[in-house]
């Protein structure tokens, strides 16, 4: 028997500690349609020891935890201009771009542009989706007339918001790109024809035969608000009006084969460096608290960090407060940290925190192994610990979701382990200054006020019971 | 005795389905269907219903996953398949 199986791309996909074969993508992303058919094309044509992609910001940002090929992650915009330095430093380097339509046609359009001008050998792949999909459906440059998104509720008005841009038709505008096609993946006929055209432009670049330019239609099933059915149909039905398929400019026969680049020579060689390292700093800690709280997105991990700096700040410490969370629409993990000091803070993140906020099984497996020896480990009860703990860590477990949900406000999570911190005194910040935090928090919301104070009230009453205190047993 | 020939199937990875449904929908013969069961993500992934694959690759092609579906073809195409 033989397979119809994907190539190219890992077998596990290691990303942010996880193993599994699944993709970040959204269910019926047109992303990684794309994904599979160039890695497909790659490995066909024999490229896959001399192709470097370079990832965009966007959705395909971790395309290089997926791609079994080189991969290079540019500045929002910069990728044209990052691939230009490829293209001409590594001789036989298939160098492809890929970006979405926030990334090529609004932040990145003069890199794009300046890249086509100089007709750089490199192949562009173009997803445009109509609209800003990790960010949460925003409007684009590519967003149709009367389209609605989270910035054009009333539909995108041309008065205001300018026409669609097309970037195909604007490349075709310069002289030197040699190929230049729009394909969509909507349906089986018009994802061979982008197969064909992503192969098309993967031999130009074998041949060394200069830019070429695919735009790609994709559907968005989360930003469109549909079925990722509904989000094809979309594509079809209303995007190809407005970007019209086909193949703009092919002049791979005429195209002449361009030269080599000139050899890379190691400057720090040059300049007599013989590698060893400086001797490392000790940055300074000085009466400085680091503290890391982590769960899932919409446990309300970064509202509790908020809360945390903003009654540091009213201590009158210098404070940080930094958000991390993932690029998922749904689901993902979320992370802040917070830095406390007397002094200047020389550094907002936190690799090895004195004090560790857990409120899910995925954040315990990736960050109880970080926190300082002697320090503190606040995590819900929900979570298993693992057998191996981290030595000389103080590891309390209180029942933070169980206790918000007996007082019907499942979403104040974050409160009942706000309770947990005061009664720990884990903080060093007054257990007043952190309640007032907590109210001009909901400064909006005043209904909200008064049981997140009963949650409060229950999570300290349960350490005062349990006997957890801030000194150590 | 009735010859055996061998079939061309999806080999199916639950466990990396999304659910989207796109290969149920682009599938010519209709042969795909969303399970009642639900893989580790919780999510109901698609299924074989046991016979009807001609081979096309078609539901390969449509699935944004790299290793949700995949087609095992015959080494040679029965008369008239698709390959």
């Amino acid at each position: 028997m033989a397979t119809l199986e994907t190539k190219g791309m890992f077998d596990v996909f290691t990303r942010s500690g996880s193993e599994n074969r699944i993709t970040h993508y959204c269910a019926g992303c047109g992303h990684g349609i794309i994904h599979k058919l160039l890695s497909e094309a790659y490995v066909d044509l024999g490229l896959q020891d001399r192709t470097v992609i370079v990832n965009p910001i966007g959705c395909a940002v971790f395309g290089y935890y997926y791609w079994d090929v080189g991969g290079v992650s540019a500045g929002h915009g910069q990728a044209p201009s990052m691939a230009t330095a490829i293209s001409r430093l590594k001789d036989k380097a298939v160098v492809i771009s890929y970006q979405g339509d926030g990334d090529l046609a609004a932040i990145g359009l003069g890199h794009t542009l300046q890249a086509a001008a100089r007709g750089e050998h490199m192949a562009v792949f173009f997803v445009n989706n109509s609209i800003y999909g990790m960010t949460g459906g925003q409007m684009a440059p590519t967003t149709l007339i009367g389209q609605k998104t989270t910035t054009s509720p009333f539909g995108r008005n041309p008065a205001t918001d300018g026409m669609p841009l097309h970037m195909a038709e604007l490349i075709n505008q310069l002289d030197l790109p040699v190929y230049i096609e729009r394909v969509s993946v909507a349906d089986t006929k018009r994802i061979m024809k982008a197969r064909q055209a992503i192969r098309k432009a993967l031999e130009i670049q074998r041949d060394r035969k200069g830019y070429t330019f695919v735009e790609i239609l994709s559907p968005c099933p989360t930003s469109m608000r549909g079925t990722p059915l509904d989000a094809a149909n979309f594509v079809i039905e209303k995007l190809e009006k407005e970007y019209p398929l086909g193949c703009l400019r092919d002049r791979t026969a005429e195209a002449e084969v361009r030269p080599e680049p000139a050899t890379w020579v190691n400057l720090a060689k040059f300049f007599g460096d013989d590698g060893s390292e400086d001797p490392k700093c000790e940055a300074a800690e000085d009466k400085e608290r680091r503290f890391k709280f982590t769960g899932f997105g919409g446990q309300g991990i970064l509202s509790l960090g908020l809360v945390v700096a903003d009654a540091a700040r009213a201590m009158g410490l210098e404070t940080t407060w930094l958000p991390s969370y993932g690029p998922e629409q749904r689901g993902g993990d979320a992370a802040c940290t917070v830095v406390t000091s007397t002094r200047t803070i020389g550094a907002p993140a936190v690799e090895n925190p004195e004090m560790l906020v857990v409120m899910n099984q995925a954040a315990c497996a990736k960050h109880l192994k970080t926190v300082k020896p002697g320090g503190l480990a606040l995590v819900d009860s929900t979570v298993v610990l693992p057998a191996e703990l981290p030595k000389d860590v103080r590891i309390v477990q209180i029942p933070a979701i169980e206790i918000a949900m007996a007082n019907g406000v499942p979403k104040a999570a974050n409160v009942a382990i706000l309770g947990g911190l005061i009664a720990l005194d884990a903080l060093s910040i007054p257990a007043h200054l952190l309640i007032e935090a907590l109210e001009r928090s909901f400064a909006k919301k005043p209904a909200l006020i008064e049981t997140n104070r009963k949650v409060l009230q229950a999570a300290m009453d349960y350490c005062r019971h349990h006997g957890l205190t801030g000194e150590l047993p | 005795m009735e010859k055996q020939f061998d079939l061309p199937y999806p080999r199916i990875e639950a466990d990396s389905c999304k659910s989207c449904e796109r290969c149920v929908a682009a599938c010519p013969k209709g042969c795909l269907e969303i399970s009642e069961t639900y893989n580790r993500f919780g999510v109901k992934a698609v299924a074989y219903k046991g016979s009807g694959c001609i081979g096309c690759g078609i539901c390969f092609y449509n699935c944004p996953e790299p290793y949700a579906i995949h087609v095992e073809k015959p080494d040679v195409a029965p008369k008239g398949g698709a390959q």
